[in-house]
């Protein structure tokens, strides 16, 4: 499969730009279901608004979080190198959604009150750890550039950005705790995550048993 | 992704009779049928989309009760609130009843399958008169009021919704119960082949709720046949729903099929979900929060196009003067 021309050519010069109309595309929908929705046209949102905009916001955040931790498993399954390109840019997308969840919530549910947001990240915990979560990714995003690996150097800028794995742990967290009862999409994330989670720790079993083989 | 694309056809008929945005609402109305005549046949024939408003005679079911979205008669009240209730279609497109799923729009989308006519309602524990009773002798249809409440939702929305029903107080007194009644308990209908959300991991089923017979008595105390000058539709809990408005919404009792009389404070559903979070009382207090969001404001639902403001919460959520007196002596932090 690797060595297929065709993947080859879809590799070097499709893969890329593709990935980033798809990343762009939750935000897209977003804009337009807003724009309807300020025309005073039907729209997909349902009639809580606020809510439902910084939770569309935290689910695309968290699935796209959950892609970028699937991209070495997918790359090492399949043997496709070129998947690995595109790791830091769904990974910046992952904070960029975040972000703006962050944003919509402190807006739309907190009307721009501090003291508001001050109390949330104090007394709750789901948003203590969904802050967490977003604070950890602030320091990945910035180094998420050609310069910074240069300027770190490979080994520094891997281990830092193993932070990845408790930013997903913490957001996934934070998803689990917000609902009332356990029930779907907080659980399924929950799940996938600890399947990506066990694939790592078999990957570094696997090696610590055979060293060259995981290595080549 | 859990991207959204269904279009909900309750957006099609977008009305609004009270609300003071009426002129806004009649644009959207205006607008959405153009849309149904664009859409031609396939829209024609959804039943959402017709206009039971215009219903000029009220469909009796097998039970000999309105059917649901029928228009009813009922006598208005004083009961209101500044502002005037909110949208329709917010109360029949939003909605919590877990036994047809988790999701807002779940009820709406599933209750059609809900049976509910004949419906009985089962009398039982500290009573004289127990037994199993037809709607139409639980209820004078005769003797229906319209009042305008507040609901305030648990999770820190609200609505205000002309509900139309009897005093709970004339219904119970009908039922005898005896002296050694100290609570009442509701019971929700139950299918798990009509309800979906039932088969899932969530709630224990049936859903049970439970007052103490002085709340039970209180002239705020409602049984609901119906809503917006409509027999109740099935996702807001028809033929027969409880109405506490000084309650989270979670103390109502949709599709009640069950009434026990008790001499102790029996389980609630949510209670029994999770205790640290929903207590048996459940008032409306903006001073004590759920221990994962504030309770201090809420979100009133049914904006324009679906936008929300945000209001401050009342305590016993605006109805002070006929409820505090319930709870004198009462530490409402622990008896939350």
């Amino acid at each position: 499969m690797a060595h297929n021309p065709l993947l080859r050519t879809f590799g070097k010069h499709w893969l890329k730009p593709l990935t980033l109309v798809a990343l762009i595309a939750p935000f897209a929908w977003l804009a337009y279901q807003w724009s309807l929705m300020l025309a005073g046209l039907p729209n997909d949102m349902g009639w809580n608004v606020g809510q439902w905009t910084h939770r569309y916001l935290g689910d695309t955040a968290i699935r796209i979080l959950l892609v970028t931790l699937a991209i070495s498993p997918i790359r090492d399954i399949t043997g496709w190198a070129p998947i690995a390109l595109i790791r830091r840019r769904v990974g910046l997308a992952a904070f960029f959604y975040a972000a703006l969840h962050l944003l919509a919530y402190f807006w739309l549910d907190r009307s721009w009150s501090l003291p508001g947001l001050i109390q949330d990240v104090t007394l709750r915990t789901y948003i203590m750890l969904g802050m967490a979560a977003l604070t950890l990714m602030i320091p990945l995003a910035i180094t998420s550039n050609n310069s910074s690996i240069k300027k770190l150097g490979r080994k520094t800028w891997d281990r830092l950005h193993w932070l990845t794995y408790p930013v997903a742990i913490l957001a996934v967290a934070h998803n689990l705790l917000m609902v009332k009862i356990v029930e779907g999409n907080p659980t399924i994330h929950a799940v996938i995550l600890g399947m990506l989670l066990l694939w790592r720790v078999g990957r570094w079993v696997i090696g610590k048993l055979k060293p060259s083989e995981v290595a080549a | 992704m859990d991207l959204k694309f269904r279009r909900n056809p309750d957006y099609q008929t977008l009305r609004d009779d009270i609300t003071p945005e009426r002129m806004f609402m009649d644009r959207r109305h205006i607008l959405s049928a153009a849309g149904l005549l664009g859409a031609g046949s396939i829209l024609g024939a959804l039943p959402a989309c017709s206009e039971p408003e215009q219903t000029p005679t009220a469909p009796a079911t097998a039970g000999g009760h309105a059917a649901p979205g029928a228009a009813v008669t009922a006598k208005k009240t004083a009961f209101a609130v500044a502002g005037g209730a909110t949208v329709e279609d917010a109360f029949t497109g939003y909605c919590n009843f877990y036994e047809f799923g988790t999701g807002k729009e779940d009820p709406p989308r599933y209750a059609s399958k809900m049976t509910v006519s004949p419906w009985q309602v089962t009398v039982e524990g500290e009573t004289d008169a127990p037994g199993a009773y037809a709607l139409k002798d639980l209820i004078d249809y005769s003797k229906l009021e319209e009042r305008v409440y507040r609901h305030r939702c648990v999770e820190a929305w609200s609505m205000v919704v002309p509900w139309v029903g009897v005093p709970m107080q004339s219904v119970l007194a009908k039922l005898k119960p005896k002296s050694t009644a100290k609570f009442v308990q509701f019971e929700t209908y139950l299918n798990k082949k009509e309800m979906p959300g039932t088969n899932r991991p969530s709630l224990q089923w049936p859903y049970v709720e439970g007052l103490r017979m002085d709340e039970a008595n209180n002239d705020l105390t409602l049984f609901a046949v119906g809503a917006y000058g409509k027999a109740l539709q099935k996702q807001n809990g028809a033929p027969l729903r409880t109405v506490i408005p000084w309650k989270y919404g979670f103390k109502a009792t949709k599709s009640v099929v069950k009434i026990r009389f008790l001499a102790t404070q029996p389980g609630t559903a949510w209670n029994k979900a999770n205790a640290n979070e929903y207590g048996f009382y459940s008032n409306v207090n903006p001073n004590v929060s759920h221990p994962r969001w504030s309770q201090a404001s809420e979100r009133v639902i049914g904006g324009k196009g679906g936008f929300n403001e945000r209001r401050d919460t009342e305590m016993f959520n605006g109805y002070s003067s006929q409820v505090t007196s319930l709870y004198a002596g009462m530490d409402l932090k622990r008896n939350y």
